[in-house]
């Protein structure tokens, strides 16, 4: 093996990861006065936060009255009662705070008459706990996530933060089950580099590109979570993958939720706006999870349209003009690239896409990552932080909210920073790091980038989302569960036949995306083999052979480990909470889940 | 003295021609610049022919199709594949553009020629060094700065007021106006370029700021924002449809309204 030297770092922080949550992780612990570094694949702004549209939840009341006990409600509910509830009240009350604290650093929201920051409706938010659709959702057009990132961008360029760009990170350093730190692959000159740290926190987002069509852009491969796992340590809940109802039919671009919340609305082949049969009370704006159960069961009933009856209509074209050019300029014009569509004159083909992956790094409200150790399911593991898409705090539970997402990131985000200045001594001194630790790092790599096999990367990759998108979609049946883990099995054993055919170290991007893969392929891998165990359904997991929600068996989180030789997954539980935050609010117990 | 050859080492050389897998015979030919700084050498330009029907619309699919079929060593930077993180900016058929957003139908000519942004040192293939273009973004400050008290809720901002940011806050960073001025190309080192100096105006006129005067001294220098000289390639090129051009003649007028 060719000698590899690491360039050492030392930093009281390390932040994996600069979209919205390692941004705001990473602003935060500076402001504590700790030494942070913030590493990251992609230049920040390219992070995938950038792409969200709809907007970021808080109960502010701009539009009319608001209470955070009726955004815990409406999440809780729409968690199909496996979120947290002691997580979730953190959230909602924290909310309101986090979205002023944005605007302070200077997002462009959109404006009310008054001046106040614009706010529209969204799916599954609600009034009164559940009355009627509330305009909670604040955004800057349809491009509140960019509006953000790019915010918060600047702001990081204010503050002490030290940022690697273009830098893959490789592996977790643990020690005696703690982390001390990462390993991390530079791209531009190829050399490699140590980053000691008292805290590192994985913010490197979710993995949607398990699949063959998602949202998601190219670079959304969980690294996070196939560090943490060949770590050996559990994700939760990866049975839980988000498909957004509007996709655009094709390229799987995202249309948001928003296009709905504005009065957009979906029909099927005889022209019916099918949601008002399957959620009377707010239509459209059902959760995401039911809309694309609904889209689903239309097509596979007949009332798909299109040549080949496989899609849905979303119809934007009786709204006003001006209202789609001030609030929702941007997917006007990605309707108008992607499917050649006058979002005036025409509806847009739509289909359910993979979106969001609800599963992850488990950790509490302070954002520490948190395992089952013996009987105690909340042991923190020392010097692991995971915060946004690849944590899993709870808050989505098994379905996640729109807008949801960019108040987790910014609010839990911040949570991170100020644990981190609660339990770390700016300075402290760390242990040296060891070629022990790293050596298994540095041999992963060196296999992959010498790896002559005859299958190369890009057909294993096909493969793996080919078995995703058939066997683990909307719906599942035991039978196409345990398919997709003999498939995946199968492919996993295959990636020992890998083929790369770049053998440099400088922006090698088919090594990259050889690693990437096989952070995607040990997702995917937990996914099938979580779902295939849970017998029963509740949010996005829905399984035709077991429709009930099952609360006496199945009210529990899922933990899978992953062997790395075998590809084997155990899998074991940890409890939901079912208790809040504080006093000023009861656990919600659950009921039945209409709209 | 001026230089008006390229460097020796700049010099694009004839590459390589990969017919397409399975020999398609409906094909368009893709011309592509590269360059492997651990071999060393010039750069060259490689010819894929892409079989039509096997590809999406857009450059980027062309270019993951052969990544993924024929060349596994073609580097390329991209995220989204939607046009709104700027990832894939490059030049095509002559002009800067984003691949993603842009059909390989619509490029003129026989083969689709595709290089990376212009005048910027080449890490490797398509893959440009961007950081002095970043380094120029982080010197205008690009962050709200007040001193009156933060209030409990948000600051007001009029609909109107607001309206100001539109046209400026979409800006993704894609680099496409700045590689494209002539300007830039010439005096890169001191003059912002369109990206930049449309960010600097986007401070300039949001109405929660309030170090207007600040901002403003800061392009006092005959480099910083007077190197443009209305060329306007950044206007034709945006692939937002954005004007940085425009912005950059709102700050001059911004600098003049205040001496008079």
């Amino acid at each position: 093996m060719a000698a590899y030297e690491f360039i050492d770092h030392t930093f009281d922080v390390v932040v994996v990861g600069a979209g919205g949550s390692g941004l705001r992780a990473a602003l935060g612990a500076a402001e504590k006065g700790l030494k942070t570094a913030c590493i990251t694949k992609v230049f920040p702004t390219r992070s995938h936060t950038v792409a969200a549209q709809g907007g970021i939840s808080a109960s502010l009341g701009n539009m009319g009255k608001d209470d955070w006990r009726w955004h815990m409600y409406d999440t809780v509910k729409g968690s199909d009662w496996l979120g947290d509830q002691d997580s979730i009240e953190y959230m909602v009350r924290n909310a309101p705070a986090a979205v002023y604290e944005l605007e302070h650093w200077g997002v462009p929201f959109s404006r009310t008459p008054e001046g106040k920051i614009y706010q529209r409706a969204f799916g599954g938010m609600t009034s009164n706990y559940g009355e009627a659709p509330i305009q909670r959702t604040c955004a800057a057009a349809d491009r509140t996530g960019h509006a953000m990132l790019h915010t918060m961008y600047g702001q990081s360029l204010s503050k002490s933060v030290e940022f690697f760009i273009e830098y893959f990170a490789l592996d977790l350093i643990m020690e005696n089950g703690v982390c001390v730190g990462i390993t991390a692959w530079k791209l531009d000159d190829g050399t490699l580099h140590r980053f000691r740290a008292q805290a590192t926190v994985l913010a490197t987002g979710g993995y949607g590109r398990a699949y063959f069509s998602a949202t998601s852009a190219h670079t959304c491969t969980g690294d996070g979570g196939g560090m943490a796992l060949r770590a050996g340590l559990p994700l939760q809940d990866m049975e839980f993958v988000q498909f957004h109802p509007t996709g655009i039919y094709g390229s799987g671009c995202l249309i948001t939720e928003g296009s709905r919340g504005e009065g957009g609305y979906l029909t099927n082949s005889e022209g019916e706006r099918f949601m008002e049969r399957y959620a009377p009370t707010v239509k459209d704006l059902a959760p995401r999870d039911m809309v694309s159960r609904a889209m689903t069961l239309e097509i596979r009933e007949g009332r798909g349209v299109g040549p080949k009856k496989d899609h849905i209509f979303l119809h934007l074209d009786h709204l006003d003009p001006k209202i789609l050019a001030e609030r929702l300029p941007g997917i006007s014009e990605t309707a108008r690239i992607f499917a050649g569509v006058d979002v005036t004159k025409q509806p847009i083909p739509v289909i359910p896409t993979v979106h969001y992956n609800m599963g992850g790094l488990q950790t509490n409200y302070h954002g520490e990552v948190v395992t089952l150790k013996g009987k105690e399911p909340d042991s923190v593991v020392p010097g692991l932080f995971a915060v946004g898409e690849a944590a899993c705090v709870s808050v989505h539970g098994s379905n996640r909210l729109g807008s949801n997402s960019l108040i987790d990131l910014v609010v839990f985000g911040r949570a991170v920073g100020l644990r981190l200045g609660e339990i770390l001594k700016p300075g402290a001194s760390q242990p040296e790091l060891t070629a022990a630790q790293t050596d298994p790092h540095v041999a992963r790599l060196d296999r992959f980038r010498n790896a002559d096999g005859s299958t190369p990367t890009a057909e294993l990759r096909a493969e793996m989302q080919a078995i995703m998108q058939e066997d683990a979609a909307v719906y599942r049946t035991g039978e196409s569960l345990q398919n997709g883990c003999n498939r995946l099995q199968a492919l996993w054993q295959k990636k020992s036949d890998i083929k790369v055919s770049d053998r440099g170290l400088v922006w090698n991007t088919d090594l990259m995306e050889t690693l990437e893969f096989e952070n995607l392929i040990a997702q995917a891998v937990v996914t099938v083999e979580s779902g295939n165990n849970r017998t029963e359904s509740r949010g996005a997991h829905a399984r035709e052979d077991f429709p009930d929600r099952d609360d006496k068996t199945w009210m529990k989180h899922t933990l899978a480990y992953l062997d790395q030789t075998t590809g084997k997954v155990k899998v074991d539980y940890r409890p939901v909470h079912n208790y809040t935050m504080s006093k000023d609010i009861d656990y919600i117990p659950p009921k039945s889940r209409v709209y | 003295m001026a230089e008006l050859a390229l460097p020796k080492n700049s010099v694009v050389k004839a590459g390589k021609h990969w017919p397409a897998p399975g020999g398609a015979k409906a094909v368009k030919s893709f011309r592509i610049y590269r360059y492997d700084p651990e071999a060393g050498g010039n750069p060259r330009w490689d010819t894929y022919d892409v079989p039509v029907d096997a590809v999406g619309p857009m450059v980027l699919d062309a270019l993951i199709y052969i990544k993924n079929t024929i060349d596994p060593t073609l580097a390329f930077r991209r995220s989204c594949r939607e046009g709104v993180c700027g990832s894939c900016a490059m030049n095509i058929g002559g002009r800067n553009t984003l691949a993603c957003t842009h059909g390989w139908a619509e490029v003129p000519g026989k083969a689709v020629q595709i290089s990376p942004l212009p005048h910027m040192a080449v890490v490797k293939d398509l893959i440009p060094d961007l950081t002095i273009f970043y380094a120029q973004y982080a010197s205008i400050e690009p962050w709200l700065h007040t001193t009156t008290p933060e209030p409990a809720n948000e600051w007001k901002q009029s609909e109107s007021d607001r309206e100001k940011l539109d046209g400026l806050y979409e800006c993704i960073l894609c680099a496409c106006c700045s590689t494209s001025c002539p300007s830039y190309w010439w005096n890169g080192d001191r003059y912002l370029g369109p990206a930049a100096l449309l960010h600097a105006y986007r401070w300039l006129i949001d109405s929660r700021d309030e170090a207007t005067g600040e901002r403003l001294d800061a392009l006092e220098d005959p480099f910083k924002l007077y190197r443009c000289h209305t060329i306007m390639n950044c206007a034709q090129v945006c692939p937002k449809g954005l004007n940085p051009a425009k912005a950059i003649a709102e700050v001059k007028k911004m600098m003049v309204d205040r001496v008079i």
